[in-house]
């Protein structure tokens, strides 16, 4: 009765300490670590351990942040996508297919010069047969969704910011960061949009 | 024993079509590298670097003229079978947890009085230098084959490393939001042709530590797990990591400790 009552005693102070004390949050202790560890090198400077607003929210939130905080943040992504001036989003599918090969730029061994990436990640070109599998296939993009102008710009607002249509996304914005160029976005839309390109066919 | 293996896998899907669609289409290239690599590790070029390895262990040199065989790597002064298994651990002499590569430069500067800067200037294979310390963990990394990984949690400061390990992991910046999560952290991933083990699960973690240090197709090289983090962090966009640095051995601890259990094979060939 005695060790009874001394072991349920025992066993609430537990339950008890385990309420009080939630777990411990260690990414204040990780950036602060890495913050010691790492050097700028080549162009990847220091400036990269920070995290901006979305990567920070992700972060926290182990990638889903609360609906209405990951709205907001999703809109204010959205709203600062800058269109192109002349109002053309389709460039020239042929230029989009090599920067759609290249996987290189914005590492600490590259200086200038940055290709998509796309098909690290996604299925992209009939002909091509290595590509990822991270991302969705993109083969047949518009023969699937259409050709209108609503999914032109779906395309290049998703190659320019992925973030701001899934905010935690795994893309890379593109355009966002400053990789690519407005040119080289119109080529890529062009690679996924052209009826003639060869992912349409 | 392969056909057979591959059809009893087919027997299955046959049998369980649900199975059909989340199993992946056998990857051709993977499946001839994994023959190729087969056949090499019978006679593995790794085994060069682990006697190479054994003699720099044992022979006197540095500022101090010292030998290696007092090296504490975990299990006592000069034990080096199984110690490789057993890491990353808490060093109470150096105040930290360290993983195997780590130890052995905390070892060549205490025991043999190179400096860090000398160890850390050019510390990855090329194609006309291997670094002692590459070597050396070959060596002793070859002296837990067959073992089981049995990285240790009982220091408070190897949990911590593993929870900041897991923090590093899932941390996402820089120029392309990656973490190492963003590759590693699903099943049945592949960039371009390459397959990406999801490393946040126990069943498949063991591909972090298996193979490593490996000796690399690509270029002919060397490579310990110090050049692994390295480069994964140059795909990620980030700055560069401090070679055996206490960020990349938190790292490690996390990656071993989800592979603890399995069966380690010793040095191996990679891609």
């Amino acid at each position: 009765m005695r060790l009874a009552s001394v072991v349920t005693l025992a066993g609430a102070a537990l339950l008890l300490a385990s309420c009080a004390t939630p777990p411990r949050d260690y990414r204040p202790d990780a950036l602060a670590l890495m913050k010691r560890d790492f050097h700028a090198k080549g162009i990847a400077g220091m400036d990269r351990l920070n995290e901006d607003a979305v990567q920070a929210a992700c972060n926290k939130y182990q990638d889903e942040p609360p609906q209405g905080f990951a709205e907001k943040l999703q809109n204010e992504q959205l709203a600062a996508i800058k269109w192109p001036a002349d109002g053309k989003l389709l460039g020239d599918w042929k230029a989009g297919e090599k920067i759609a090969q290249n996987g290189r730029g914005m590492s600490w061994a590259d200086k200038g010069g940055v290709g998509g990436s796309c098909y690290n990640c996604h299925q992209v070109g009939p002909r091509e047969s290595s590509f990822g599998t991270i991302g969705p296939s993109l083969y047949q993009f518009a023969k699937k969704r259409g050709y209108g102008a609503d999914i032109q710009r779906y395309a290049y607002g998703k190659i320019y910011n992925a973030k701001a249509y899934s905010l935690c996304s795994q893309m890379p914005r593109m355009g966002h960061v400053g990789a690519l160029t407005e040119q080289q976005m119109k080529d890529l839309t062009a690679l996924l949009m052209d009826p003639a390109s060869p992912v349409n066919q | 024993m392969r056909h057979a293996l591959v059809l009893g896998l087919a027997a299955a899907v046959a049998a369980a079509p649900w199975l059909q669609a989340s199993a992946q289409a056998p990857d051709p290239t993977a499946a001839e590298f994994d023959k190729f690599r087969e056949v090499l590790e019978q006679d593995n070029p790794a085994e060069l670097f682990e006697a190479k390895g054994e003699e720099l262990w044992r022979a006197r040199r540095g500022p101090k003229n010292a030998s290696l065989e007092q090296c504490d790597l975990g299990l006592g002064a000069g034990v080096v079978k199984g110690a490789y298994a057993r890491m990353p651990r808490y060093f109470a002499d150096a105040g930290r947890v360290m993983d195997a590569e780590a130890r052995i430069v905390h070892c060549m500067m205490t025991l043999q009085g190179f400096s860090y800067a000398e160890l850390a200037k050019q510390p990855f294979s090329n194609a006309s230098r291997t670094p002692d310390p590459v070597s050396l963990i070959t060596y002793v990394a070859a002296q837990s084959r067959g073992m089981k990984v049995a990285a240790p949690q009982d220091h408070p400061k190897e949990r911590d490393a593993y929870e900041t390990g897991k923090a590093i992991f899932f941390y996402r910046a820089g120029a392309f939001d990656f973490s190492c999560a963003s590759c590693h952290g699903a099943d049945d991933k592949r960039i371009r042709t390459q397959p990406l083990p999801n490393f946040t699960k126990p069943a498949k973690a063991i591909a972090a530590v298996q193979g490593w240090p490996g000796y690399r197709m690509t270029g002919g090289v060397m490579h310990s797990l110090q050049w692994r983090m390295n480069d994964c962090f140059r795909q990620q966009r980030f700055p560069e990591p401090a070679y055996a640095s206490e960020t990349l051995s938190a790292l490690l601890t996390y990656l071993t400790v989800n592979a603890n259990g399995h069966v380690y094979r010793g040095p191996g060939i990679k891609r």
